[in-house]
């Protein structure tokens, strides 16, 4: 059985990094959902291997919520999703966000834009392209 | 939690649980690859969906018959219900946003069931 589980843990646990690899790489938001997506099965996987190891039943509801949880992320990020402007694909490094910025607005870096370059990247681009992107508008 | 006397009966379950466990390991390890190396959106959501439920299944079964408890048994079947009815909905909605965002190659749909001329695309 240990031969068993170690192999299994072994598979599921790659199926987690490879789905970790798509969520990294896109090239799309809903690409990145179906990473999630198969991140939390192969999280519901490995609970499943480990009780079936110990024999063990108390982390079964666990097992329930997870499977609940991973498609409501699915569907509010594919509800939502938008047209993504060309070559806003992938998320930016911090130091291509403080490169962007140094390069196309003076005032916004003297704003501030040390550390926290990253995390406020995204609403950067939005405030940009936020008019283009709701222009387009999804067909039909 | 083995409320079964041992005996052949349970060696063999176990046998049968750790075939299920192996095979639905593997089966999830195809999704990760198939998210990972095929082309386009639509392909990576059909590996995602569809082998990943059924190695999912395939695992807890193999639960199910390693732990041998009937609530824990019910419980599982639970979250196979779940998985039977969400996945196909998750997958269906990820393609159809991606199909109005433009990130669905249409010359590769045959037959194109969402083409615009019905007036609404789904």
């Amino acid at each position: 059985m240990v031969v068993v589980v170690v192999v299994a843990i072994g598979m599921v646990v790659v199926a987690a990094l490879l789905a970790l690899v798509r969520v990294e790489k896109g090239p799309s938001m809903l690409d990145r959902a179906l990473g999630l997506d198969l991140l939390t099965a192969s999280l519901v996987g490995a609970i499943a291997i480990e009780a079936a190891w110990h024999r063990r039943t108390e982390t079964i509801p666990i097992l329930v919520a997870l499977s609940l949880v991973g498609f409501v992320g699915s569907v509010v990020i594919s509800r939502f999703v938008a047209r993504e402007p060309e070559g806003d694909e992938q998320v930016s490094s911090p130091e291509e966000v403080a490169a962007q910025a140094r390069a196309s607005d003076v005032m916004r870096t003297e704003q501030g834009h040390g550390g926290t370059a990253a995390a406020e990247a995204p609403d950067e681009q939005d405030e940009q392209d936020g008019g283009r992107t709701a222009g387009r508008g999804w067909r039909s | 939690m083995t409320e079964v006397e041992p005996g052949t009966w349970t060696n063999i379950a176990d046998a049968v649980a750790a075939i299920c466990l192996l095979a639905g390991a593997f089966l999830t390890f195809a999704a990760g690859v198939g998210a990972v190396r095929f082309p386009s959106l639509l392909a990576r959501m059909h590996a995602v969906t569809k082998p990943q439920v059924l190695g999912l299944v395939l695992l807890l079964l193999g639960l199910s018959l390693r732990v041998r408890s009937w609530s824990a048994v019910a419980m599982l079947a639970l979250v196979v219900a779940f998985q039977l009815m969400t996945a196909p909905v998750g997958a269906h909605l990820v393609s159809r946003a991606g199909f109005r965002t433009g990130k669905v190659d249409e010359s590769e749909l045959r037959p194109n069931e969402m083409e615009p001329e019905d007036g609404h695309g789904g």
